[in-house]
């Protein structure tokens, strides 16, 4: 087969800011209808990289050619224009409009007599792309109501209602459980069919091969690479990332679990969850397994307080306990890391030090006046203890690496001596070095004698992490599974379940 | 390595930052220069007095809706709540009635109880700030009307007439309220349990819930402390003009929220500090003696006035830019 001419080609690309140079001569050189993988770690430069290509940012020096075509001084709305479309990361839409006018905006169709606008087509237009894609999203919902997943999938629909030759995913698959990602990757398959390129980012190693055909290297800053993806295995492909081999990402506990320090019964939230009953000991990790919108977030908000339960009981330590809020929850002894860092774990404004110590800021005072000795102390302690790194306490947390960032969260919830931390997805949007510091953490926690309930899509990390996995399908827990029970096979059939 | 290469970055940032918040200090300074070199007459102790005499009324509003905007809120009352207060403190304060404790008092009690409105009403019925402040301003208004019948309480005590107008050792006692009030501020925002959490709130109101922090008694405490604080102005405003007056403290919302945002306090919530609303009050109350040193009409100073506001966000927002 004669290889096809090359679509996109870039070109010794190099970027410096005030001095540093966060790309260095990188390559890129895709072909219609390939899914190009673009690998590296947090950092690596390819935030950088792809916002120099949607014309976000401007490069110092390189050439970026589409079509042939110097793509160099052009400007957002051109890119878009040429067909160059990327789904971000973070996505961005209107919250107040409609599923129909966020996929369509600046697209408005106009009807009668007075060429008001005219929503009806739209919502046909949507309905049917959203229908494709395989997801029940109504195209005259508020953006607002979405769960984060579901604004995934509209941001995809946005992506392929334009005419897009180019279709950059920055981690598209980082809220969509399994069933989601092969709609996903079908959808993916059927758009390089007709000679779309696709360049896809993602931390996960199964869903690169299973769907890229090459996949170009960065690290930092630096081009390390291209290769076809038949000539590479997961550990040769960390081994170019990090440049380095990790050790084994998920070691082996020795940990027995212990007496049982929390469980809850019936627990009810009407339209969320319903009948959830299970128990998680000292040094146990339990996991909860299910699909996007099983309600697995819920319960533990729930469990938290910060949404309110209609029936059931929470018991601690054999204690029934009532939690009105999050207060509540810490008082008891409950800690949560919530799967949305930057809505409800962060305050990125403020410094390392201040978000550490927030939870618990009364311990570092006397009569409400913080001691900033005592303060500084315990939080230079948690960022050793952790590993967390950045320039020094008092830098703001918001321009940490997403896995620092998580460890603050972690080192706050810790601060306040939980009996049980629930963490969900603490590895989302991660890279793949700071995965395996998180999951060493989570065996420490374990080792110390604190119980965790583990939420996470990506079953791999679940099952190699948990002690016993619960599954939760649309709202109803359908198994509790032993860590001999648990498979991939297991735990998809029952969060199938009807 | 990856790690060097964005602490790097950050320390750059950093240091943008901090020539950021010296940006106001160095105006300041380089305003107050070129007046002292332009007109003799502005650099005497004498006019220093006059302008932090001026200025101490803003202040004090300025720190108290600075509290108020870094968690997020803002608070449209604190005009008609000094006159409020003013008529209120004014009533208690003729010759030969009560003693001088007993208007203060009042007054702030009047501060207090309308300030812990306001954060009662935002807190229980989730209405934006903005809405609800906006309807007490003009309830306030209405009432200090109603409470002075419409016309202007004279006839005050000397010993209250004190509290506003007087000197001790030679220094207004303006001035030295003005000091104390600025002290306490700044320790209770910076040293404090509740200070830190003023700047959660603002930052991320859902991160600070799901922290543990109570959000609403946070708010209630800013309000309060809002009204408090408007208390003092409005009876340091009474006793200073020797009359409570209904119609007092029209607008002084506005020069308060001013002061701050020039400042550096965002109105978007999360960030600020006393020394800044101090300093962005101070800078008002430099420029418009100023001007009137230089003979500049007030209906240009108003001009000047806006467009100072306005630079200051500019400026304030392309450092945070910079930033990000």
């Amino acid at each position: 087969m004669i290889p096809q001419p090359y679509m996109l080609e870039v070109t010794d690309l190099t970027k410096t800011f005030s001095g540093v140079v966060a790309l260095d001569a990188v390559q890129l050189r895709v072909r219609p209808g390939e899914v190009h993988a673009l690998m590296g770690e947090n950092g690596a430069g390819k935030s950088t990289f792809m916002k120099l290509l949607i014309g976000l940012l401007t490069p110092d020096s390189g050439e970026i050619l589409f079509e042939g075509i110097s793509l160099k001084a052009a400007n957002v709305h051109e890119v878009l224009k040429k067909g160059i479309s990327m789904i971000h990361q973070e996505m961005l839409n209107v919250p107040e409009l409609t599923v129909a006018q966020n996929i369509f905006l600046g697209r408005e169709t106009t009807g009668g007599l007075f060429r008001w606008l005219d929503d009806s087509v739209r919502n046909k237009q949507a309905a049917a792309l959203l229908a494709h894609l395989g997801v029940s999203i109504p195209p005259d919902a508020r953006m607002k109501h979405l769960s984060v997943a579901e604004m995934q999938m509209v941001e995809i629909a946005k992506a392929i209602s334009n005419d897009v030759k180019v279709l950059i995913m920055d981690e598209p698959t980082s809220a969509l459980a399994d069933a989601e990602v092969t709609i996903l990757f079908g959808i993916i398959r059927e758009l390089t069919q007709k000679g779309v390129a696709v360049i896809y980012i993602s931390h996960k190693m199964d869903e690169i091969f299973t769907i890229a055909d090459t996949i170009t290297v960065l690290r930092d800053g630096q081009y390390i690479g291209t290769y076809p993806a038949t000539e590479l295995t997961e550990n040769s492909l960390i081994k170019l990332m990090v440049g380095r081999e990790l050790d084994r990402l998920f070691p082996e506990s020795t940990t027995q679990p212990g007496v049982e320090v929390l469980s809850v019964q019936h627990l009810s939230r009407k339209g969320a969850f319903s009948d959830i009953n299970f128990a998680v000991h000292a040094g146990e990790v339990l996991g909860l397994a299910g699909l996007m919108g099983a309600g697995r977030t819920e319960v533990a908000r729930a469990i938290y307080g910060l949404d309110s339960i209609q029936s059931g009981e929470i018991h601690l330590k054999g204690q029934p306990i009532t939690i009105k809020s999050p207060q509540d929850a810490i008082r008891q002894g409950i800690g949560y890391v919530s799967e949305d860092r930057k809505q409800l774990g962060l305050i990125p404004a403020l410094s390392v030090k201040y978000n550490i110590t927030l939870g618990n800021l009364s311990t570092y005072a006397d009569g409400g006046f913080i001691r900033s000795q005592r303060e500084s102390t315990a939080a230079v302690d948690v960022m050793a203890g952790l590993r967390i790194k950045a320039a020094g306490p008092d830098q703001p947390v918001v321009y940490l690496s997403g896995g620092n960032q998580q460890k603050v969260v972690i080192g706050k919830v810790l601060q306040a001596n939980p009996a049980v931390v629930i963490l969900d997805e603490p590895t989302r949007g991660i890279d793949i070095g700071a995965k395996s510091e998180i999951y060493k953490l989570i065996h420490e926690l374990k080792a110390s004698g604190i119980a965790i309930i583990l939420i996470s899509s990506e079953l791999p990390e679940l099952l190699g992490l948990s002690d016993r996995i619960v599954v939760l399908a649309k709202g109803k827990q359908t198994a509790l599974l032993s860590k001999k029970e648990a498979t991939q096979e297991t735990i998809m059939r029952y969060a199938m379940q009807p | 390595m990856n790690t060097s290469f964005t602490q790097v970055t950050q320390s750059t940032k950093t240091r943008f930052g901090r020539l950021g918040q010296y940006g106001l200090l160095i105006a300041f300074v380089g305003i107050c220069l070129i007046l002292s070199l332009t007109t003799p007459r502005f650099f005497t102790v004498q006019n220093l007095m006059i302008i932090v005499t001026q200025v101490s009324i803003n202040a004090l509003l300025a720190f108290g809706v600075t509290f108020i905007i870094i968690t997020g809120g803002i608070d449209l009352s604190i005009g008609s709540m000094v006159a409020v207060t003013g008529v209120a403190a004014a009533s208690f304060a003729h010759p030969d009635t009560y003693p001088v404790v007993v208007p203060v008092l009042i007054g702030l009690l009047a501060g207090l109880f309308f300030g812990a409105f306001n954060g009662f009403v935002i807190t229980r019925s989730h209405v934006p700030p903005f809405i609800v402040t906006l309807g007490t301003m003009t309830i306030g208004r209405g009432l200090a009307l109603i409470l002075s019948k419409g016309r202007p309480v004279s006839n005050l005590s000397d010993s209250f007439n004190f509290i506003g107008g007087g000197k001790i050792l030679g220094v207004p006692t303006l001035i030295l309220i003005l000091v104390v009030a600025f002290i306490g501020c700044s320790i209770l925002l910076k040293k404090t349990v509740i200070g830190r959490y003023m700047y959660a709130v603002g930052g991320n109101e859902q991160a600070a819930r799901a922290s543990g922090i109570p959000i609403g008694r946070v708010k209630m405490i800013v309000y309060t402390l809002g009204g408090l604080l408007a208390a003092l102005a409005g009876i340091l405003l009474t006793s200073r003009i020797t009359t409570g007056q209904p119609n007092a403290g029209q607008g002084f919302e506005l020069d308060a929220i001013a002061a701050a945002i020039i400042g550096g306090t965002s109105t978007s919530g999360g960030t600020g500090t006393m020394t800044g609303t101090l300093l962005g009050a101070l800078l008002i109350g430099v420029i418009s003696n100023g001007l009137d040193l230089l003979n500049v009409t007030s209906y240009y100073q108003e001009v000047v006035m806006g467009a100072i506001i306005i630079g200051a966000v500019v400026l304030d927002s392309m450092n945070r830019t910079n930033k990000n």
